[in-house]
């Protein structure tokens, strides 16, 4: 859970980095998305640099749900019967939605790969011209699409909240002043990824960007 | 006081059980919540009924015998404080109160309020105690321990196994249980000579015995009654870890 989870969270911060390449406009962005393609060329096949990664998150993505759901199922069957009266459980709310948050993450990279990558579902979908499938995807007329986006990354930021601190415990923090400190640091973290995120869609979507 | 009580009575370990509604008047804010039930216990004997099981001991708060799920919150709305040193005045003339045993696969339910908690020894004799041969308590500077490691461990050693962190856990995890047997030794010197078999041992017994994994929700500190921290199940992550990396040749890890 916690290595795979390292994983994607690197991804993460990867991808929003990429993502804000798109103040600098849209020659410097479509510039940078063909970057990704040639890098490693000539070591490496045209594309080949992406494939290797695709494959990489493919398996962390793969492991990351069969652990969760191993404890799920685990989980389930240590309690086979239920208690009839239950507290809400005290712990973060972002602990208590981590499976849930999970579906709803793995829904949306489904949609997003479609969307962004293949260009199946994006108004413009032209793989050459990655700029012009965001602008068209976040117009303001495909509000239902923002909107989408933002619950993804709303629910993102509750998966690494917990995700993150429990991560770390996982891999053996340890101290109480550590454990203030990994909380603070998965919080801040969890709310700069959003906001690096969402900048993107809602700057389409007001026009700064266009 | 007048209080409404739903329990949870079961005749023995095959029946199915229910929620029984039964009524308690003229209770006393003083009485501790064992005492309250003690009361139920005596008109139901008198009216020829079979009084409710329930588990009990000291009722000094340190022999971790009491457990019961009160309105769904294991040991009741008090923090830090076993169900024996629970006081009625924690609650208010005409409150419904729900009872319920630990639910657990690993914690099967005997009779009504009383779990069988075996499965706590046997993740103890997986490796919960020290081999070398003590004899009586030595000078206590003859082995220096720092006091950061002395405090830590004997925050751990403070567990008294009533498993109200199995009972809290939404995954049915029995890891602060093990983390503080494991960690109690473990800081200390006399725990070294079997610190990495010892982490190994204890949580496979932990899994075998039926507990859920844990996922560090913290539920269990919370209701806790002697606040064992969450950092213990950091601690025995960090000796599970080097244990199964560093420590791989060690004999029966």
């Amino acid at each position: 859970m916690a290595v795979t989870g390292v994983l994607l969270v690197l991804f993460l911060i990867a991808h929003m980095l990429g993502n804000l390449k798109i103040f600098s406009g849209a020659t410097s962005f479509d510039h940078y998305a063909h970057w990704l393609r040639e890098l490693g060329v000539p070591l490496l096949p045209s594309a080949g640099f992406l494939w290797l990664q695709r494959v990489g998150l493919l398996t962390a993505v793969i492991l990351h749900i069969w652990a969760a759901t191993v404890l799920a199922l685990r989980a389930r069957a240590a309690r086979p019967v239920r208690y009839a009266h239950r507290k809400k459980v005290r712990g973060s709310y972002a602990a208590r939605t981590m499976r849930w948050g999970g579906v709803i993450i793995l829904l949306f990279v489904v949609y997003h790969i479609l969307d962004l990558t293949t260009g199946t579902l994006n108004p413009v979908g032209d793989p050459s011209r990655p700029f012009a499938n965001v602008v068209a995807d976040f117009a303001p007329e495909r509000w239902y699409v923002t909107l989408f986006y933002t619950v993804a990354v709303v629910a993102l930021g509750f998966h690494l909240r917990h995700g993150v601190f429990s991560a770390l415990r996982s891999l053996g923090q340890q101290t109480p002043r550590g454990e203030q400190r990994v909380r603070v640091v998965a919080l801040v973290f969890a709310v700069v990824l959003c906001a690096g995120y969402l900048v993107v869609p809602f700057a389409v979507l007001t026009g700064l960007v266009s | 006081m007048n209080l409404t009580l739903r329990i949870w009575r079961q005749s023995g370990p095959q029946d199915k059980g229910r929620m029984v509604k039964y009524q308690v008047d003229d209770v006393s804010p003083d009485m501790s919540f064992l005492e309250m039930l003690d009361v139920l216990n005596e008109r139901l004997i008198l009216a020829g009924e079979e009084p409710v099981a329930f588990d009990h001991d000291c009722r000094e708060g340190i022999c971790g015998m009491c457990g019961l799920m009160i309105n769904g919150e294991a040991h009741g709305p008090q923090r830090g404080t076993t169900a024996c040193q629970l006081h009625m005045r924690q609650f208010k003339d005409g409150d419904t109160i729900d009872i319920e045993p630990w639910r657990a696969r690993a914690f099967p339910v005997i009779k009504d309020l009383v779990v069988n908690r075996n499965a706590f020894d046997k993740i103890i004799a997986a490796g919960g105690y020290v081999t070398a041969p003590t004899g009586s308590a030595p000078e206590a500077h003859s082995v220096p321990v720092a006091k950061a490691d002395a405090d830590s461990a004997f925050e751990s050693a403070a567990c008294i196994g009533c498993g109200a962190c199995v009972a809290a856990c939404p995954n049915g995890s029995g890891m602060l249980f093990t983390a503080a047997k494991v960690t109690q030794l473990s800081l200390l010197p006399q725990g070294q000579p079997e610190r990495y078999t010892r982490v190994i041992g204890m949580v496979d017994a932990h899994d075998e015995a039926g507990f859920g994994g844990c996922t560090n929700a913290g539920e269990c500190t919370a209701v806790c009654p002697k606040g064992i921290p969450l950092t213990t199940i950091g601690r025995l992550n960090r000796d599970y870890l080097a244990a199964t990396t560093r420590h791989a040749d060690t004999p029966g890890a």
